[in-house]
């Protein structure tokens, strides 16, 4: 029988959890294939992943998992990475768990400048606990929990990790599987924060606002949404607000913090000796 | 890299509780420490801060008390013998991953240098106000190890203690100190390296093993990176760690095991001191900071042949409950000293016979140590002299 050539990387007899049509599949897939194409030996690598749907992604693949408390998967890797600076750390976290409740993390890790590999998944909503209003939501939209329209702001999480001081920072939508893998293999080959930001599609939850259950509409949606941050800069501000800009924002080179831990070590040791 | 002779050889030095703690968690092992300031367990952040890096280990300030102690349980699953310190605001708000740390049954070390509260409270005045927290601060049911020094020279052997017995029943261990033993410069002898026990956590021996959890005598635990495909979750679990949150048998033998990793071993974890008890029909039963004046009461009342005993608790919780109830039931009254409103009282009261009169007793004014002639004087009060 013919067998998938990324089967090796799933859990034998763990199902995955997700709603038909949930983006979390592609994602996870995208990750594998990443990882696959560089060779990099996945026991060497660690996936620290907070709560919410996103949490679960590595749940189902055969790979180390710290599986956390809400908000907190960043400042478990921190520990992770820095307690063994050669493996290579991969924090899944959601727009609730890592810009609501997690967000003074997100913009320490940066600041920081810690060897870790984040993989947001925005979904616009809180998806598992039944549809209420995110960080992430857009302005006057409704959910469970804004039954009369959305009278805050979303974040615009790459804006924030970027003046936070990250090294590399991208944004793209499930549709963007191509982009998605390629800045993921970058992220993961990085020295320093990588940012990856995917707006992903919740048939369930988002779409039930939204009237679209259908997972290929709403990947249709999230394509015709989409504009390339060079293109967004010939357009006018108003336009701007219902797109999602997408792109690689930041690629540059600082050290990490374990790296410039290691040499602060060796600075302090070579004083004694 | 290890080589902790280079921070200090053993003799005789004068040092703070909070340093004690420092070091002595660096000569168990400890090579991760996070912390966010807080008054007044600073002292233990900067000599780590200092010294870490001299034996190879690592010291992060964390953005908030929530992240140090999560990069505690992140670094201790990758290897490293890992602590964090407090005092009462952040010890609250480390609950939530100390309950992460149980259910992942990961070793760590957590120092709490009590202050009066609740909420900011008095921050360098000491109380005695964390005791049911230390026990009872996350959310569901657990059991953990809880001690507490009541000298400089006992914080540091305590917080060896700490880490071996964390590392051998993969369990947080919590010491509770306050601002005055944290504070306080004494006398600390420090031995010969090589004489002090270190217990290091089992590692599984080979690549097929993995049952890693819930094990009554204790399962092996491996590190991140290391080849098993390891499964960790705050949720509930079977043996081998894969989540199941259907299934009530899950959390049934979850809890079950937990508790009886802890229960099962329970005579070789707590530990009590003891004072003329074989005369005594009155006993003083106190710890931490209190014993101290507690012992010198007892030598003043031993001096005008009054028969007084002394019980210092050092483990807290799990409440050393066989060994308490024999001794006390075995006296008329006891008087409990604690600096709060009661808390390990209500334990006595628990554990005694009904026929047995149990006061207690705080000090003068919350917040300042109990004077040995005060405790004099409610001692005559309570035996009738």
């Amino acid at each position: 029988m013919y067998e998938h050539p990324l089967a090796k990387y799933f859990r034998k007899g763990v199902r995955q959890p997700f709603c038909s049509g949930c983006g979390n599949g592609i994602i996870a897939q995208c990750i594998i294939r990443a990882i696959d194409e560089l060779k990099i030996d996945i026991r060497k690598i660690v996936f620290v992943c907070g709560i919410g749907c996103s949490g679960w992604i590595s749940t189902f693949l055969n790979v180390d998992t710290l599986h956390t408390t809400h908000g907190r998967p960043l400042a478990f890797a921190t520990g992770v990475k820095l307690g063994n600076p050669e493996l290579k750390v991969i924090v899944l976290t959601g727009d609730g768990d890592g810009a609501a409740i997690g967000g003074n993390h997100l913009i320490h890790a940066a600041r920081r400048n810690i060897e870790i590999l984040t993989i947001l998944v925005n979904n616009r909503i809180y998806g598992m606990t039944g549809g209420q209003v995110a960080p992430t939501t857009p302005h006057s939209m409704k959910t469970t929990t804004t039954p009369y329209g959305n009278i805050e702001y979303p974040f615009d999480l790459c804006k924030l990790v970027e003046a936070a001081g990250a090294s590399y920072v991208a944004r793209w939508t499930t549709f963007h599987v191509k982009q998605l893998i390629s800045s993921i293999k970058k992220g993961l080959l990085k020295e320093g924060f990588s940012f990856i930001e995917v707006v992903s599609q919740c048939p369930i939850q988002y779409g039930k606002y939204i009237d679209v259950r259908e997972p290929a509409k709403l990947l249709l949606m999230l394509k015709d949404l989409s504009i390339n941050k060079d293109k967004a800069k010939t357009i006018n501000e108003k336009e701007l607000k219902e797109k999602i800009i997408i792109g690689e924002f930041v690629n540059k080179e600082v050290i990490g913090f374990s790296k410039a831990y290691e040499q602060l070590i060796i600075k302090v040791r070579g004083k004694i000796e | 890299m290890n080589n902790v002779n280079e921070i200090i050889k053993p003799g005789n030095y004068l040092m703070m509780g909070n340093e004690a703690c420092a070091l002595g968690a660096i000569i168990a092992g400890c090579r991760f420490f996070a912390f966010y300031p807080i008054t007044p367990a600073n002292e233990i952040a900067e000599y780590m801060s200092i010294n870490l890096p001299k034996v190879g280990g690592i010291y992060i300030q964390m953005e908030d008390e929530i992240s140090s102690i999560a990069s505690v349980i992140g670094a201790s699953w990758a290897g490293l013998k890992a602590m964090t310190a407090t005092s009462g605001p952040g010890f609250t708000l480390m609950q939530e991953n100390i309950g992460h740390a149980i259910m992942t049954e990961t070793p760590c070390v957590i120092v709490d240098v009590q202050r009066c509260g609740p909420s900011t409270g008095t921050p360098a005045l000491p109380m005695q106000g964390d005791v049911y927290q230390a026990r009872h601060g996350s959310h569901g049911e657990y059991e953990i190890i809880v001690l507490a020094p009541s000298s400089v020279k006992d914080t540091f052997l305590l917080t060896i203690e700490a880490f071996n017995l964390s590392e051998k029943y993969r369990v947080p261990v919590i010491i509770l100190s306050d601002a005055l033993i944290g504070h306080m410069m004494e006398n600390v002898e420090i031995p010969d390296l090589s004489s002090i026990k270190i217990v290091d956590r089992k590692k599984p021996l080979k690549l097929d093993d993995s049952q890693f959890f819930l094990s009554e005598d204790i399962a092996p635990m491996p590190t991140l990176g290391s080849g098993y495909m390891l499964h960790i979750t705050g949720s509930t679990h079977n043996e081998k760690g894969i989540r199941n949150v259907y299934d009530p048998a899950y959390v049934n033998n979850l809890i079950y095991k937990i508790y009886a990793k802890i229960h099962k071993h329970i005579d070789d974890i707590v530990k009590i001191e003891t004072r003329y008890l074989d005369d005594s029909k009155v006993l003083l039963l106190s710890y931490g900071s209190v014993a101290r004046s507690a012992l010198h009461a007892v030598k003043l009342a031993r001096r005008i042949g009054l028969k007084v005993g002394y019980v210092r608790l050092i483990t807290l919780w799990p409440f050393p409950e066989k060994i308490i109830s024999n001794i006390i039931n075995s006296v008329e009254k006891i008087i409990v000293l604690e600096n709060n409103m009661g808390q390990i009282f209500n334990e006595v009261r628990r554990v005694s016979h009904k026929d047995i009169e149990v006061k207690f007793l705080p000090p003068d004014i919350l917040g300042t140590i109990h004077d040995p002639l005060y405790i004099m004087n409610n001692l005559r009060k309570f035996i009738g002299e």
